[in-house]
């Protein structure tokens, strides 16, 4: 029954989201968002258990002096500082709002900032001539980048009224040889996506129950 | 009032008859047929990496990516989590997962409590190991970075959908040195894990993990009832072609 019950539901369920894509019932249009409004409250409940296992994983190296405990004081404290800041004033005004807008939300673009350096080494490391592939590869790169700025459009020639440049160039191969591969994925995606929701529906793919496959 | 959608139509029929060709792939796993898969080098890669986090004596760490456990790319994640948590169990290696979502966070804990508990070693379970960080997109980034510089696990697993934070993760797992398989659905972020890992599931062999490590006939005949669905794409693809080339207006027939 352990694991019966949660196959039946999920079968319930599947096939009740399935059939109300493709119909416009009233009926099962407020099941549907009966089963968002549900999701909602799961979320809230989860999201308790998640903070308490936050604070339990950082308190536990703290207790213990394990490697790196005090960055774990520095993450308790702003937890603590947060919900303390939001209680005890508001969550539009005082303290909360200034550690979002001046603590949270400049180390977050921090993070977002360093994807150019990272982007820049990962280029380093891709982009070596070292076989035909990777010649080919480096290749396109080059014609797309500097076709997709001002100096692309200067590199080229004009026949007729027709002119060639690097940016005509880097829009054909993105939008012939890049996106004939793209489709091709997202054809296979779409097949996995399908596949996997049938699996679960009809109750052959139980891993996610935690049970052997 | 129509009791159906009439535009979402050719959909359903695609989807029944996809569903059609799955089951009868799966009836004829169930009778005994022989079924090849082509060999997956990500996933074949996964006892290689998992020995080798042993061998080091060093800790997994696996990402199930940033989307709720709804998306279909969380949920083949999860999947492929229980057999990697077999594994880890196995080899008696730690395995660490911080997550962003704490819906995923739970169904976690208790994929990797029954991993752990099939294979007979109960006792390696920490529900400490796999901990909730923040929703936030680059907070998360954060967390598993810092979780990679500190403990420095031998192996990463990034499995699931990315966004851009995918080449920071993928990148600093690079820097420690760590061996590291990835996959994902996200075609945007494909390229930057082919540049930063060592293995990548692309697209579709995400949603094939499980089944390919998992080696169940009923499932294998799921994948293979896949395949044939993506010929036969092909094939209508290929006629289309030609009879576009032939001059044939293919959309207004059908239409």
């Amino acid at each position: 029954m352990k694991s019966t019950g949660p196959v039946i539901l999920g079968f319930l369920v599947g096939m009740l989201m399935f059939i109300q894509y493709f119909t416009p019932d009233k009926w099962i249009e407020a099941r549907y968002n009966n089963v968002l409004d549900w999701k909602q409250v799961v979320f809230g409940i989860t999201l308790i258990l998640g903070v308490v296992s936050l604070f339990l994983y950082h308190w536990r190296k703290i207790e213990k002096r394990e490697a790196g405990w005090l960055y774990s004081i520095v993450t308790v404290a702003g937890l603590l500082l947060m919900i303390a800041g939001a209680i005890a004033f508001s969550p539009q005004r005082g303290p909360y709002t200034w550690l979002f807008d001046y603590v949270q939300s400049p180390m977050q673009s921090t993070m977002f900032a360093l994807l150019a350096f990272y982007v820049a080494s990962a280029s380093y490391r891709a982009f070596r001539a070292r076989s035909f592939h990777a010649a080919l590869l480096l290749t396109a790169g080059v014609i797309v980048m500097l076709g997709r700025v001002p100096l692309g459009e200067l590199i080229g020639f004009s026949a007729g009224e027709k002119t060639y440049s690097l940016a005509t160039l880097s829009t054909w191969i993105l939008d012939y040889p890049n996106m004939a591969a793209k489709r091709g994925i997202m054809i296979g995606v779409g097949l996995g996506i399908t596949s996997t929701a049938i699996k679960i529906i009809v109750g052959i793919e139980r891993t996610y129950l935690g049970k052997g496959a | 009032m129509s009791a159906l959608h009439i535009d979402r139509l050719p959909t359903a029929v695609a989807a029944v008859l996809f569903a059609a060709v799955l089951v009868w792939f799966i009836r004829r796993a169930r009778r005994g047929g022989s079924i090849f898969i082509r060999r997956i080098a990500g996933l074949e890669a996964v006892d290689e990496a998992v020995g080798r986090a042993t061998e080091m004596g060093r800790p997994i760490l696996y990402c199930p990516g940033l989307d709720p456990m709804e998306e279909v790319a969380t949920v083949a994640s999860v999947n492929i989590l229980g057999q990697v948590a077999r594994r880890a169990g196995q080899y008696e290696t730690r395995l660490i997962m911080p997550n962003r979502d704490p819906i995923v966070m739970t169904v976690a804990q208790e994929v990797v409590r029954e991993a752990l508990t099939e294979v007979g070693r109960p006792d390696l379970y920490d529900p400490n190991d796999i901990y909730y960080t923040t929703q936030s997109q680059f907070g998360y980034a954060a967390a598993v970075c810092g979780t990679m510089m500190r403990e420095r696990p031998a192996t990463n697993f990034f499995i699931g959908h990315f966004y851009a934070e995918s080449l920071v993760l993928a990148e600093t797992g690079n820097a420690t040195g760590a061996i590291q398989i990835a996959g994902t659905d996200a075609d945007s972020q494909l390229p930057f894990f082919i540049c930063s890992c060592d293995y990548v599931l692309i697209g579709e062999e995400l949603y094939a993990g499980s089944v390919y490590l998992s080696r169940e006939p009923l499932l294998l005949g799921a994948l293979k009832g896949q395949d044939a669905a993506k010929a036969m794409i092909l094939f209508a693809l290929l006629a289309g072609t030609i009879l576009a080339l032939l001059g044939v207006d293919v959309r207004s027939i059908l239409e």
